[in-house]
């Protein structure tokens, strides 16, 4: 698969502190892949995401982007049009008053012209399903549409990769689920490369990969079948590990022989039907 | 309660008066309250207001919103009318009682200002409730926008004005949640002097501040991580255009002006 984020050697420390947030961390992300990273608070994940779309620069190290370093002043605008970024509160990053002229405003700022914009706004709502609420005022919105138009925020701009940096945190189960099938959606039908900052297990076992960080630097690094059945190793970076793998795991200490990679619930339930079957 | 505040309320419509440029709409303000400042006579107020009555209907807005724009003004309404009918000087006493004196240039000034001040914010309430707060500022851009080249900085300025409207909402809600969390905690916000009334703020107003500090720095990240640089280069999804309607609209505005003018010159 080719890469489209390049992270070689980077460590980063925030001024007036001693420890360094990132230590040493090398990673290639691969086109079209869906990555969750994980992490307890202050593991370093926020910071990491910051350095994909150049918010923030490396202390040490590079990333590269499409090629492109994100220390160079000259390729700012360039990454940031690449990689998209969606944060955790809807209300802070919506900018306009009206939905439709929210999605407008990358494009706007990018000098697009304007039947062009039109085109990639109604696309984007289309992606995220928010196309017929294109005229309504965000504050009439719930948690998990303002998302969605937070995210079609981005999209107008059409980028290669995009970065949610714990996006369904302050959603209600309703609204985590809907912002969760977009963002799925996006990766697999659009090629869209997703970057997702969590601490949700579930949302983690529907990624491709799922990078754990620990301390700032790389934990563990693989496909949720091969990081959730280490529960103990999970349980010691302060990290729950999802519902399923945890009940399995009891079984098998009272006594059963299960296997551990089941990832979700209707798995886990097969499972455990096929061991009783047994 | 905070949620009644009529501040820039809009009513999403489509009507010819919702469909013109907001341009137009700002331009016909001004002329309105220039308008209205011209009168000179009884048959220059009954123009404006059948003016503005023409318009309200036009843009289906209802006599009573309108109305309901100035409950707030009601107290300084009644107070100018009480200055001018009790201490306008004349000779030409309506009623002569001990003190009180009232005359008849007094009542007369008292209805001209109420009626003057109604129609005034009346007409501004028909801009706010007719054009969305985005398209005004961007009316507002547009028409400063020979300004630029005084090196002011006109789009940000407006983007400014949009943000601050976008977040009016949000701010009330969150000013909602702290008064009850304050007291839920005890804090009493309604009882006691004034004095008391404001030192209860304070606790209002700091978790307000901090958390739109806290809010204003994140949007500014998630304005950067959208490719914001400054208004140099800029593009516009909905570009303004001046129609057929927008002339007529002008027009009408014009003889608005004539006709009270007209009216002021002959005395009716």
């Amino acid at each position: 698969m080719e890469s489209v984020i390049e992270i070689r050697g980077l460590s980063f420390s925030y001024p007036e502190t001693a420890a360094p947030a990132l230590r040493d961390i090398s990673l290639s992300i691969g086109q079209g892949s869906f990555v969750a990273v994980l992490g307890a608070n202050g593991s370093g994940k926020s910071t990491l995401a910051k350095h994909l779309n150049a918010i923030l620069v490396p202390s040490a190290g590079q990333v590269l982007v499409d090629g492109l370093d994100t220390a160079e002043e000259d390729n700012l605008l360039d990454i940031r049009r690449r990689v998209g970024m969606v944060f955790q509160n809807p209300d802070n990053q919506i900018v306009a008053n009206v939905v439709e002229d929210d999605v407008a405003f990358a494009p706007e700022n990018l000098g697009v012209p304007p039947e062009e914009i039109r085109r990639r706004v109604d696309s984007a709502l289309r992606q995220v399903g928010m196309y017929e609420l294109r005229m309504h005022a965000p504050h009439l919105l719930s948690g998990g549409q303002k998302q969605r138009v937070a995210i079609a925020g981005i999209l107008a701009m059409e980028p290669d990769v995009l970065v949610l940096d714990e996006p369904t945190a302050m959603l209600d189960p309703r609204g985590r689920r809907e912002v969760m099938d977009t963002v799925e959606s996006l990766c697999r039908e659009r090629g869209i490369t997703v970057v997702l900052i969590t601490h949700h297990m579930e949302e983690a076992a529907r990624a491709d990969r799922v990078i754990v960080l620990a301390k700032g630097q790389v934990a563990m690094d693989g496909t949720p079948r091969e990081i959730f059945p280490q529960a103990e190793r999970l349980k010691a970076l302060s990290l729950a590990v999802p519902d399923g793998t945890e009940l399995i795991g009891r079984l098998n200490a009272a006594g059963m022989s299960l296997p551990m990679d089941a990832l979700t619930d209707e798995e886990c339930a097969s499972v455990i039907w096929e061991g009783l079957c047994r | 309660m905070l949620k009644d505040i009529t501040l820039g309320q809009y009513f999403p419509d489509d009507t010819p008066i919702h469909r013109l440029d907001p341009r137009t709409k700002l331009i016909l303000t001004v002329v309105y309250i220039a308008a209205l400042f011209m009168v000179g006579s009884v048959g220059g107020y009954v123009l404006t207001a059948l003016w503005l009555a023409a318009a309200a209907h036009v843009s289906h807005i209802k006599p009573k919103a309108l109305f309901k724009g100035l409950r707030p003004l009601i107290f300084l309404m009644v107070f100018t009318a009480i200055i001018n009918l009790f201490f306008t000087s004349g000779e030409d006493y309506l009623l002569h009682w001990r003190f009180i004196k009232i005359t008849y240039t007094g009542l007369k000034n008292a209805v001209v200002m109420v009626v003057r001040v109604m129609l005034l914010v009346s007409g501004t309430f028909m801009l706010t409730y007719t054009t969305s707060p985005l398209s005004i500022t961007d009316g507002l851009e547009r028409l400063l926008s020979p300004l630029k080249k005084l090196h002011v900085p006109v789009y940000e300025l407006s983007l400014m004005m949009s943000i601050a409207l976008r977040f009016i909402p949000t701010l009330i809600e969150e000013t909602d949640r702290i008064m009850s969390a304050q007291k839920a905690r005890g804090a009493d916000l309604e009882t006691g002097s004034l004095v008391e009334r404001a030192k209860a703020l304070l606790p209002l107003l700091i978790p307000l501040f901090v958390s739109a500090f806290r809010r204003a720095d994140e949007l500014a990240l998630a304005m950067e991580c959208r490719c914001y640089n400054g208004g140099e280069g800029r593009t516009r999804m909905k570009q303004l255009r001046m129609e057929r309607r927008d002339a007529v609209a002008l027009l009408l505005g014009a003889a608005l002006v004539a006709g009270v003018l007209v009216l002021g010159r002959l005395g009716l």
